[in-house]
């Protein structure tokens, strides 16, 4: 298992690697002077002159990169244009920390209804309690936030009135309900339609045959034999739907007014705040790359017939 | 001499046709998937079709019916500049339009099937180079990309055009072109790996048959074994993954207008209108002016989603 960590360990720096570039040489060659975005448009040019030595602006562009990427090594994505003082480092860690309780909770809610629905309907395969979870799914997942975001917020805090509109207050506070709501509802589908199928599939395997024929107590059945081999796939799924969720976060950050990463990352774009951007796609990446990783990591406890070996997963 | 194949007497006309006749009898058989066409059609007609269709133009002012609910002469209501929003909502369709049929040209289609083509049918450091740098798109979320690339490159290739102009005389900037072309390259640039995936694998599995093999026998070049008898033969997936990708192409261009960064005013988009009215308080006084553009997202995405299902079970040989 240790090969295999490694072997896809070793692929991180080289996706940072080009992602980096990419960003670093897009912002260079842009539209927009760094110098103008530090000292506004109004500037003498022996200021400008200043600020060019001193942020090392002058020298060739490989030079440039170098040394930026020498310091991202030691953690240290340089100084904020538009925030003239605050580190990209502080900048970020505050926002994502917001940004992070958000996602939690939307995933809590994806899985803590998504989970139980889906087992349900399925250990009740046909009936019209099942239709209706199926149907519940369907409609689950076809509404787009656009419309999911402004439809809740009209029912519960505009004609209701029993949750506030916008803003942030921590994980433990009633404003973060409404767009983790809207965040989750999409993972509520998929979860719910995925652990159905994967529910149905377990149940007809000989094996919980054979612990129902041996006598084990339904109850023991369902958690032990069912649910734990019909999850293999949701864990599969949580692994892309942390990008889905980066997604969704930009726009519900929008709507509810919540000071997360994805509004800085849009005020950074328009503001051509280089060094934010990098160093946000540069962790955004890294912990992509990193739940990916997680998730493959989990398969081998959750179903011990998935050897990891030093290429990829063999069974 | 010529060989007509005979039916045996006695045995019932399996019913025959090719590929294509059998998979579009299939979709057509499934009344789910033909009424979701017919949404689909029905929404990308009026927009490609926007001026003939609609009874103002969609900046149309008149502020003496600002901020009206939906009536009669405006059935989706009225804007604060007292545009008529389901004017607009058709032209945010053709920009849907516009936007879905480049990307799906240029990424899927031409970069997709050309580099998926080579890849499989070459193999070698070409596979490699071309796979390698498509799992690197795939390896972080591409909006970060996009988002950048599209704001980064947009001025410039707007200067560039207003040069063009200049010397020209003629007005492109105002017909919205250079948003069009800018926002559906950067979306095809991180669209066309699925594609080329699941054309390589199957130019592989093409690639061994004995009529390969044949044609490559008779003197056949490269590019004409490619094209005429190792393409026809993949295109079958090809039109899965298409009827499924284009519900995402919708829905990105919609997520950048909203953002602030896709399409810009006044040429209208779903996206935009949904940006300029979604806050709070337009909620609270004017509903109609977010949840009809929102509306009509939903209808188009989930018709895109039941048809993408549909044409999965008609065409992809292995859900028959």
């Amino acid at each position: 298992m240790a090969p295999y960590i490694l072997r896809r360990l070793m692929w991180l720096p080289c996706i940072l690697l080009v992602v980096s570039f990419v960003t670093f040489v897009l912002g260079r060659y842009g539209p927009g002077d760094p110098v103008e975005v530090i000292l506004g448009q109004y500037n003498n040019p022996e200021a400008v002159e200043r600020i060019r030595e001193q942020r090392g602006l002058n020298d060739p562009l490989l030079v440039q990169y170098g040394r930026y990427i020498g310091k991202v090594v030691r953690g240290d994505f340089g100084e904020s244009y538009k925030y003239r003082g605050r580190s990209v480092g502080d900048l970020l860690k505050k926002k994502m920390w917001v940004s992070g309780q958000l996602n939690v909770a939307a995933l809590i809610i994806s899985l803590g209804l998504g989970i139980p629905i889906g087992l349900y309907a399925a250990l009740r395969q046909g009936t019209p309690r099942d239709v209706i979870a199926v149907a519940f799914t369907l409609l689950g997942q076809s509404f787009p936030v656009f419309l999911t975001a402004p439809g809740l917020l009209l029912l519960f805090a505009l004609k209701l009135d029993v949750l506030p509109t916008h803003g942030w207050g921590g994980f433990f506070d009633a404003r973060i309900i409404l767009p983790a709501m809207v965040m989750g509802i999409p993972g509520v589908a998929m979860i719910t339609r995925l652990t159905r199928a994967s529910t149905l599939e377990v149940i007809s395997q000989d094996y919980v045959r054979t612990a129902r024929a041996k006598g084990l107590p339904e109850s023991v059945v369902h958690r032990r034999h069912i649910l734990r081999n019909s999850m293999i796939p949701v864990v599969t799924l949580l692994g892309f739907s942390v990008a889905g969720l980066a997604t969704t976060s930009f726009i519900v950050e929008r709507f509810f007014g919540i000071p997360g990463v994805g509004n800085l990352f849009i005020e950074s774009i328009f503001a051509r705040d280089l060094p934010v951007i990098s160093g946000f796609v540069l962790i955004g990446t890294t912990m992509f790359v990193m739940a990916n990783l997680l998730v493959d990591l989990i398969y081998p406890f959750m179903d011990p017939r998935i050897r990891l070996t030093g290429g990829q997963i063999a069974e | 001499m010529r060989n007509e194949v005979q039916p045996l007497p006695g045995v019932p006309r399996q019913p025959s046709g090719s590929y294509w006749a059998i998979s579009l009898r299939r979709l057509f058989r499934n009344r789910v998937a033909v009424a979701c066409l017919a949404v689909v059609l029905l929404l990308y007609g009026s927009g490609s079709l926007a001026s003939l269709v609609t009874f103002y133009g969609y900046d149309d002012q008149d502020l003496s019916v600002a901020k009206q609910g939906p009536s009669i002469q405006h059935p989706f209501g009225t804007d604060r500049l007292g545009r008529d929003v389901m004017t607009r909502i058709i032209f945010g369709l053709r920009t849907t339009v516009i936007i879905t049929v480049i990307t799906l040209l240029t990424g899927s289609l031409a970069l997709g099937i050309t580099l998926g083509l080579l890849a499989g049918y070459f193999g070698r450091w070409i596979d490699t180079v071309i796979m390698r740098t498509g799992e690197v798109t795939t390896a972080f979320p591409d909006i970060f990309l996009i988002l950048i690339i599209i704001s980064l490159v947009k001025p410039p290739v707007t200067d560039w055009v207003r040069g063009i102009e200049d010397s020209l005389g003629i007005e492109i900037l105002r017909l919205g072109v250079v948003d069009y072309l800018v926002l559906a390259l950067a979306l095809a640039i991180f669209s066309w790996f699925g594609m080329a995936r699941l054309v390589r694998g199957q130019v592989l599995a093409a690639r061994e048959n004995q009529y390969v093999e044949a044609a490559r026998s008779v003197g056949c070049t490269t590019p004409t074994i490619l094209l005429r008898h190792v393409l026809p033969n993949v295109m079958g997936p090809v039109i899965v993954v298409v009827s499924a990708g284009l519900g995402a192409v919708a829905g990105a261009e919609v997520l950048l207008s909203f953002l602030g960064i896709g399409i810009q005013p006044p040429t209208p988009s779903l996206g935009l209108m949904m940006f300029q009215h979604g806050s709070i308080s337009e909620l609270r006084s004017n509903p109609h002016l977010l949840l009809f553009p929102a509306g009509t997202l939903t209808v188009l995405l989930f018709a895109f989603n039941l048809l993408g299902d549909g044409v999965n079970d008609a065409f992809n040989p292995r859900a028959r």
